[in-house]
């Protein structure tokens, strides 16, 4: 997945401002005007959080708290590529650990980074849904499952180069 | 005027698991050769069949019924179609008719009837099929009749706890308030579990019309699915279901031509395991943390925006169809003891024939494991397996004559929970099982009570010690007392059930704790984004 660069002459507050004044007629508007921020601007950025707190009326610590306890909301936005690799118990009992060794050798990173050219984001997810079929790993919005150290290396420099 | 070929109809799954291996790829490489060899193909999108290991599971109607080739990879097309893959024709990747295979018979498919069979976003294939049976029949008798059927049903809520589904729509139907909520709670979260994600993609409708049935019985005009973000095909499904459904009139105002509005929305999660526990996707769903609250008040009477509010799991809401449209009697019929009707049991993690093996209660775990099963994937001895997701216990082999049924399981220290199973083989560090289920609570834990919060990590530090070697004896009595106060003390399910893998492994397994298989272990470290939220 490549996240947006924000729209040129549009500034933060504008896409938040608009954003809400989309939304905000929605019971409990705030994860959908999240997801629609972050889904234009690649992430929910710092300084959003005022706007938002002061368009919806609440406090700067409520919209904090919201944006912090979801893991999908980044502060900033993820690499060209993202990779997420599926952890939880099922990818496990087929070899998913060791997907997470080869990306770290292979490729220096541990889950949770972005490379520092922002070229690539390694992150663990628990549970993608595909348990039958693991291990599965996650590559820009696409699911792959069954897959090895040497399919994930194609995954990641195939999606990379393109 | 030239005959023309009359075309013949594939189906190709667009089931997200079919697509992890390849089957967007074999779709298109089916319409290739169909335009190659002159043969007119009407291509099929549909569920999956839930047999997961022969997908992408290409199927060819014919005369005979619909005939199964499976795995299929898009390299193999060319050659399944020159064998006569249009007509049916032999070929090493045939399985046969699909309705007749022995895994396909022996079940007892309700809830699953039409995945897999169907186009999931067709309106005539789901009226086909028996669609919309349950709710005209519902929409004749009064809400206390619909209740009284439920509750005569025996069903119980399918996402884990089991709490009988006719009590707690009774209580709803029972409060006097004029904005009532039926949500349907989709955040499918537990590792090893699919079917709610299979039956949003595989046969929409038929969650739309067990909620509108719910909102029927209970007085409610709004509804809310709530779909976890790794889902996204989850969520384009149901969003495109409610717009037909809509259009059609069984959603919105006068649904049917009768006198009940309802509306139905789908929210996106935000990647929080814990909104799968109810209270904590209420709060999520009004915009907030998605912090656990406590009980009571109960979601029944005091739930969304505190308006009484029914929340049942999909698997739940998606039996109710059925239960209505055959009555509650034959539903009833099925199951053992207290455990009625059937569980949609999914067989995942490292298993030759994983998918969806929907059978009545009482159908052994051994049964499940090695019949539908076929063992490991890796052609290993079993060694252990986790029934009812990451909350549930670690059940060795000497225990598979345990019945699926929610009493059985637990007086034997397990949970059936949601029917998930994860196989592991002899290879599996029950130890790092352990250490993991600590591990995925301090990631996940919403944090607002502290045996949750504090104890999962110094979960992980006291197992990582006995591991170590240090004091054994004195850190398992250690780590004992901390899986009592986490049951114990914890709000919610996720503190409270997290002990049950960790003591079952220990006590099915102690070996692992005190000689580690593999020494030294390298702990995986929680990346960077989880452990802001766990501090």
């Amino acid at each position: 997945m490549t996240t947006t660069e924000p729209q040129p002459g549009r500034t933060v507050t504008e896409v938040v401002t608009d954003t809400v004044a989309a939304l905000e007629g929605q019971r409990g508007a705030l994860l959908p005007i999240l997801h629609a921020i972050q889904e234009t601007l690649g992430c929910v950025p710092r300084e959003a959080v005022p706007v938002l707190a002061e368009r919806l009326n609440l406090s700067r610590a409520d919209v904090h708290g919201v944006v912090s306890f979801y893991h999908d909301f980044r502060a900033e936005p993820a690499g060209r590529t993202t990779v997420k690799i599926c952890r939880a118990e099922a990818c496990q009992a087929v070899g998913s650990s060791r997907l997470v060794e080869h990306v770290r050798d292979r490729y220096g990173m541990e889950l949770g980074e972005t490379r520092s050219d922002g070229a690539l984001t390694v992150d663990q997810v628990f549970c993608l849904g595909n348990c039958a079929l693991g291990p599965t790993v996650q590559v820009g919005a696409r699911l792959h499952g069954r897959v090895d150290a040497a399919k994930l290396t194609q995954l990641i420099d195939s999606a990379m180069a393109s | 005027m030239s005959p023309v070929t009359p075309s013949v109809t594939v189906y190709v799954p667009g089931d997200s698991a079919a697509r992890s291996v390849g089957a967007d790829d074999v779709a298109e490489a089916v319409l290739r050769a169909g335009a190659r060899v002159g043969q007119p193909v009407h291509l099929v999108r549909n569920g999956t069949r839930g047999m997961l290991w022969l997908e992408p599971l290409v199927e060819v109607v014919t005369p005979e019924g619909r005939i199964g080739y499976g795995p299929v990879e898009a390299a193999d097309v060319d050659g399944l179609v020159d064998a006569g893959l249009f007509s049916g024709g032999e070929h090493p990747k045939r399985v046969g008719v699909i309705d007749d295979l022995p895994w396909m018979t022996s079940q007892d498919r309700l809830t699953f009837a039409r995945v897999g069979v169907v186009d999931p976003l067709s309106p005539e294939d789901f009226l086909t099929h028996g669609g919309l049976r349950g709710l005209r029949r519902a929409l004749d008798m009064s809400p206390d009749e619909v209740v009284e059927e439920m509750t005569a049903s025996g069903l119980r809520g399918r996402g884990g706890a089991g709490f009988p589904a006719g009590i707690k729509w009774k209580t709803v139907l029972g409060c006097d308030e004029a904005l009532k909520f039926v949500c349907c709670n989709a955040d499918e979260g537990d590792s090893g579990t699919f079917a709610d994600r299979m039956v949003m993609e595989g046969d929409p409708f038929l969650l739309i019309e067990g909620m509108t049935i719910a909102a029927h019985a209970v007085g409610a005009t709004e509804g809310f699915v709530y779909i976890r973000s790794e889902y996204p095909a989850a969520v384009a499904t149901m969003r495109a279901a409610i717009e037909i459904a809509t259009w059609h009139g069984w959603l919105g105002d006068g649904v049917l031509g009768t006198s009940l509005n309802f509306s139905l929305q789908v929210r996106v999660g935000g990647g929080a395991y814990i909104c799968g526990e109810e209270t904590s996707m209420l709060e999520s769903l009004e915009g907030k943390r998605g912090e656990v609250r406590a009980k009571p008040p109960i979601p029944a009477i005091h739930g969304l925006f505190g308006q009484p509010t029914l929340v049942n799991n999909v698997l739940t809401l998606t039996s109710v169809p059925a239960i209505l449209a055959d009555g509650a009697a034959a539903f009833q019929a099925l199951g053992v003891e207290r455990s009625r009707g059937t569980q949609v049991f999914q067989l995942g993690g490292n298993i030759r024939r994983g998918g969806v093996v929907e059978k009545a209660f009482g159908v052994t775990l051994g049964e499940l494991v090695e019949h539908y099963g076929g063992g490991t994937r890796t052609g290993r001895p079993v060694r252990a397996v986790q029934v009812g997701g990451p909350l549930g216990a670690y059940v060795p082999p000497s225990d598979f004559g345990l019945r699926m049924d929610y009493e059985e399981f637990a007086a034997s220290g397990a949970m059936v929970g949601h029917g998930g199973v994860v196989v592991f083989d002899d290879t599996v560090d029950m130890a790092a099982q352990a250490r993991f289920a600590m591990e995925f609570c301090a990631a996940e834990s919403c944090g607002k009570c502290t045996p949750c919060r504090i104890g999962s990590t110094r979960g992980v530090e006291v197992i990582d010690r006995i591991v170590a070697g240090e004091n054994p004896d004195e850190n398992l009595a250690l780590l004992e007392d901390l899986c009592e106060v986490m049951t114990e003390g914890s709000l919610c399910a996720m503190g409270g059930l997290t002990p049950l893998p960790v003591r079952s492994a220990l006590t099915h397994f102690a070996g692992d704790f005190l000689e580690p298989r593999i020494r030294p272990r390298r702990p995986l470290p929680l990346s960077t984004a989880q452990r802001t939220d766990t501090t």
